[in-house]
């Protein structure tokens, strides 16, 4: 289907070559796309298979509050549980990063490291989250800020009205410009809110488009729209994401975010991971998973594991 | 031609909705003289745990509901109760080979005992309750509180009654319940579980698990997010093991015989004791 030679520089010369080759890209099959993830959904995992799947979702959790009633306290408890999930468990991993809005960003840094939590990274949502919706000034300062506070993952969200009026080069320059800023600085993920997507070619589409415009990770959703990441989705990604490598060689990252509430959702997740972009895709630097209430559950799920009894929401933090 | 009945399909009751279970499995129910009557569900842990779930969801909404308004659901139930009497009166003489007239009693009588334990949702704090004396500027309030998720072992022996007055006792405080019914006669669980369904009772509130007890009784002992057990329907050895289990989280364990009595009621609350300064 992809050449092996191409240039990804040739491919989005100007905004027109972008869009002859997104229009070559092939439809996604949509009833063959859900029957695969329902599928995919559908695998037996066994008891030593769901220890390490338990263990593997927790270091891919992007532990997030994205909140107006945030406070600098509520998101130092939520560092503390980032790097220490279960304060009773000392084997249990730290979760990949914490994901909080930009003016806590220099709060979660500070406070990670006072705890020992050097190794987990603060990613900032940026470029006016959830809705994308400022001048591109905004934009650029509102990332500026985020990096200056020492944030090591910028979030960023397109502009979904510029994608859907077909706007791509807009899309695609908004998003190059915010990778030079981030540089080596930080990793960028972008967001294309899948749910005002509609379409999975849509998504297909936003998937090479984002890559090609040197994103780290690609991200389904702010989380506060709905549908969220529904399996499909995600695996339209990772296929995106398998090709693209085929195609270039570079490995980008995959994140789901939003509705992925139990373990048994996490575990759908990885099943897609590993049948669709692979083993090496299992991991916290190409896969990564938003979530707030679904720690909770790993927990539980884990001690389950352990204990041999049904845990409780009792034996985990509130938030 | 004949016309071929249309037979039911006996399923579980889990936050609302009437699921197979989990498993897939059904176990055979006979009636009293020994002929086949009907393949309920037979539930596994899995549908405990989807069931503790769905308990534990819907108890903060229901314990927050006014007390006169949770009294006023369950006599709605009473009233679905009353107008399903004939088909509990089946179940009732063919499972426990009572006669009609006997078994049209027994359903009255639990008519009855729903409403008795109807009446006393906004009543216990009253009577449970007090205002303490202490010595110091205090007032001083002990309140009756739901304890939280309690599962009910349902008798064998008229069933309908005792699963009236364990799952009244529990709900009409507040508390939220798993009720596993009787392994030889669940079909007026079954029944009763349909009545609950159409009256206005918040999903997850009451949920009704058929099958083989003796598989859930060690994963109901150990299980910590219930906080209670009523073992009326189990033997002495394995009221023993959830006992053990469940001392893990200091499950309330309790056995009952009387089937009105607010001591059912009682021992599925703890007390509060609140001390407010006098003056501010």
């Amino acid at each position: 289907m992809l050449l092996n030679s191409v240039s990804v520089d040739e491919l989005a010369r100007d905004e027109e070559s972008l869009k002859r080759f997104l229009r070559t890209l092939p439809p996604v099959d949509q009833v063959g796309v859900e029957g695969r993830a329902a599928m995919l959904s559908t695998r037996s995992i066994k008891n030593a298979s769901k220890n390490f799947a338990i263990d593997l979702a927790i270091r891919m959790v992007d532990l997030t509050t994205l909140e107006g009633a945030d406070t600098p306290g509520k998101v130092k408890a939520l560092c503390n549980k980032a790097v220490r999930p279960d304060p009773t468990d000392s084997t249990v991993p730290h979760v990949g990063a914490v994901c909080v809005y930009n003016d806590m960003v220099s709060i979660a840094r500070a406070h990670l490291d006072s705890i020992g939590g050097h190794d987990v990274p603060v990613a900032a949502v940026s470029t006016a989250f959830p809705s994308g919706r400022a001048s591109q000034a905004v934009k650029i300062q509102d990332t500026k800020d985020a990096l200056d506070a020492g944030a090591g993952e910028i979030d960023m969200v397109i502009d979904r009205g510029a994608f859907l009026s077909g706007r791509y080069g807009e899309v695609f320059d908004e998003i190059k410009l915010i990778k030079s800023l981030c540089g080596e600085k930080a990793h960028l993920k972008v967001i294309f809110e899948t749910g005002e997507l509609v379409t999975y070619d849509n998504v297909r589409k936003a998937s090479f488009m984002a890559m090609l415009a040197g994103a780290d990770f690609i991200k389904t959703s702010t989380g506060k729209v709905a549908p969220a990441a529904t399996p499909p989705v995600v695996l339209v990604m990772l296929e995106a994401v398998r090709d693209f490598h085929i195609m270039t060689g570079r490995k980008v990252g995959v994140k789901p975010a939003g509705g992925i509430r139990t373990t048994k959702d996490a575990i759908k997740q990885l099943v897609l991971v590993n049948e669709t972009a692979g083993e090496e895709w299992l991991s916290p630097n190409l896969f990564r998973i938003g979530a707030s209430a679904l720690l909770n559950d790993l927990l539980m799920q884990r001690m389950k594991m352990r204990d041999g009894r049904y845990s409780s929401s009792n034996y985990v933090t509130l938030d | 031609m004949a016309r071929i009945d249309v037979l039911k399909t006996y399923k579980l009751y889990i936050n609302g909705a009437f699921p197979r279970g989990e498993s897939g499995r059904v176990y055979e129910v006979k009636d009293s003289k020994g002929a086949f009557l009907a393949n309920p569900c037979q539930a596994s842990r899995k549908d405990l745990r989807e069931a503790v779930v769905a308990a534990r969801a819907a108890q903060n909404g229901w314990v927050s509901a006014t007390a006169y308004l949770r009294g006023q659901i369950l006599y709605r139930a009473a009233e679905m109760m009353q107008a399903r009497k004939s088909e509990f009166v089946d179940a009732i003489i063919a499972l426990e080979g009572k006669s009609p007239k006997a078994a049209s009693d027994e359903v009255d009588s639990a008519i009855d005992t729903w409403v008795w334990y109807a009446g006393w949702s906004d009543k216990v704090s009253t009577i449970a309750g007090s205002t303490n004396q202490v010595s110091g500027p205090f007032y001083n309030f002990t309140i009756p509180e739901a304890v939280g998720v309690v599962t009910i072992f349902a008798e064998a022996k008229s069933t309908l009654l005792s699963l009236v007055s364990s799952i009244g006792a529990a709900i009409s405080t507040g508390n939220t319940c798993i009720v596993i019914a009787a392994e030889k006669a669940p079909l007026t669980a079954i029944t009763l579980a349909e009545v609950l369904a159409t009256s206005d009772l918040p999903h997850g509130v009451v949920n009704i698990l058929t099958g083989k007890s003796a598989e859930l009784v060690s994963w109901v002992g150990s299980h910590m997010d219930i906080d209670a057990v009523d073992v009326s329907g189990l033997t002495k050895k394995q009221e023993a093991d959830v006992r053990l289990e469940g001392a893990e989280n200091l499950k309330r364990i309790h056995r009952f015989t009387e089937v009105r009595s607010a001591q059912r009621i009682l021992s599925f609350v703890e007390n509060k004791t609140v001390w407010h300064p006098i003056g501010i």
